[in-house]
């Protein structure tokens, strides 16, 4: 009576994991703000960072900010305060001395594989040339991930939202700081600077503690790589999407290319009118 | 929030007046809370579009400089924030004044003069927005046509951050 469902539940499991598409990252990782919209001549806005299942709330591993940038309304770097890192989340402060809008994000590439060397199965993170000389069988996947999210003071502006044009990027077509529970928000994916078509994407509102529906919003980019928003309640909200997958040969010469991973993350605030 | 509405034309004899003009009576409700601080108010006029075309007032803690400026709680008048206030520099003349005490008020604004300034012939809203620390936000509408060609009155109530708000324009 009761073996019937678990030995169900393992068959599921095993029949889920085979066919799940491959993930870069297990856990959700989000950049939360303190506030998304802001006013006066300066103020700070402090921001969680963490890797998470619920949303959010800190339930699984601080984000490290190694690689964490700000750009600033006039598209320049803007130095942030790093607070510290606890077991949970990482937290640290941006000043806001400009009026306009700053992207806050962490995003990195790097590399993954395996390689064979005298006969043992090795794995590697970093560069390519820490394959060893003589190593054979080698595989590798190059990794793209961008996590953020945008603050502004003042009133809206542009300039930090232009596309870096490196791996999976959400350009905002509708102001990420304008936006308003019940209205359409429009945002473009953007695969290394070009349209991201038939991406799917996931969006699903904050406080999943406190349901019982997961609450998540699978869409996928028209042709242009664009995407329509709409968030029934005021809250904030998480974006996620990733693209390509597996494992290629080492690049270089006539080989194989490399796989290619690019994830993609972000917080986007809802208000109500 | 459904406001009632009521628009009167009281038949009085047009006057013959240089300008039309606009008199506003609003009132903030005494409420039993037991952190109180005086509401943020915005008043502005919106055209059809929702376009805001005109801030008559934004009341404010302008006189709390530094860290913590009146300025920060400003986004709290949240719908007057994504309209207009945003694109504003604040303090900003004839229109930021000190937080109020609960009470009524009335206002008065003349037209070609700052800062209703000159409204093109149409239809408009008169929106007021109350946002309080550590309390609730309401926003109340009245619409009204632009020039009036007699004197003409509206009003709206809110429930909660607001009372009685009365817009009376003349020609």
């Amino acid at each position: 009576m009761f073996a019937k469902p678990t030995l169900l539940a393992a068959g599921l499991a095993v029949g889920l994991a085979a066919f799940m598409p491959h993930k870069a990252e297990a856990h959700r990782r989000w950049l939360l703000p303190s506030s998304t919209v802001l006013a006066g001549e300066g103020t700070t806005v402090t921001v969680d960072a963490a890797a998470s299942n619920g949303l959010f709330t800190f339930d699984h591993r601080p984000m490290g900010l190694d690689d964490l940038k700000v750009i600033g309304p006039d598209g320049q770097p803007v130095q942030h305060k790093v607070i510290g890192s606890g077991e949970f989340r990482s937290v640290f402060d941006v000043p806001l001395q400009q009026q306009g809008t700053y992207r806050i994000a962490i995003a990195n590439e790097g590399m993954s594989g395996v390689y064979t060397l005298n006969g043992e199965r090795k794995r590697f993170r970093g560069v390519a040339d820490q394959v060893p000389a003589g190593a054979t069988d080698v595989r590798v996947t190059q990794n793209a991930s961008r996590v953020e999210t945008f603050v502004t003071l003042g009133a809206p502006t542009e300039t930090a939202l232009q596309p870096t044009g490196q791996g999976l990027e959400m350009i905002p077509i509708t102001h990420p700081n304008d936006l308003v529970a019940g209205e359409e928000a429009q945002v473009r994916f953007l695969l290394d600077g070009q349209p991201a078509a038939g991406l799917e994407v996931e969006f699903v509102e904050g406080g999943t503690r406190y349901r019982d529906d997961a609450g998540i919003q699978t869409l996928t980019t028209d042709s242009d790589g664009v995407l329509t928003l709409t968030a029934a309640r005021p809250g904030m909200y998480y974006v996620e999407a990733s693209q390509g997958g597996g494992q290629g040969g080492p690049g270089g010469g006539e080989g194989e290319a490399p796989a290619r991973v690019s994830s993609y993350t972000a917080v986007l605030e809802f208000l109500p009118l | 929030m459904r406001k009632t509405i009521i628009i009167t034309a009281t038949s009085l004899a047009a006057t013959p007046a240089v300008a039309a003009d606009m008199q506003i009576s609003l009132e903030i409700p005494r409420l039993r809370v037991a952190e109180y601080h005086n509401p943020y108010i915005a008043i502005w006029i919106e055209d059809e579009a929702g376009k805001a075309v005109a801030t008559l007032d934004a009341w404010y803690d302008v006189d709390l400089k530094g860290e913590e400026a009146g300025t920060k709680w400003l986004p709290d008048l949240r719908t007057w924030w994504r309209r207009a206030g945003r694109s504003l520099r604040m303090p900003a003349d004839g229109i930021s004044g000190p937080t109020q005490a609960p009470g009524r008020y009335d206002l008065r604004f003349s037209e070609g003069t700052r800062p209703l300034g000159r409204l093109a012939p149409g239809s408009y809203k008169l929106r007021v927005e109350a946002a309080r620390e550590v309390g609730g936000r309401e926003l109340v509408t009245i619409p009204f046509q632009w020039p009036p060609r007699s004197a003409q009155t509206g009003s709206a109530s809110g429930t909660a951050e607001l009372g009685a708000i009365r817009l009376t324009v003349r020609p």
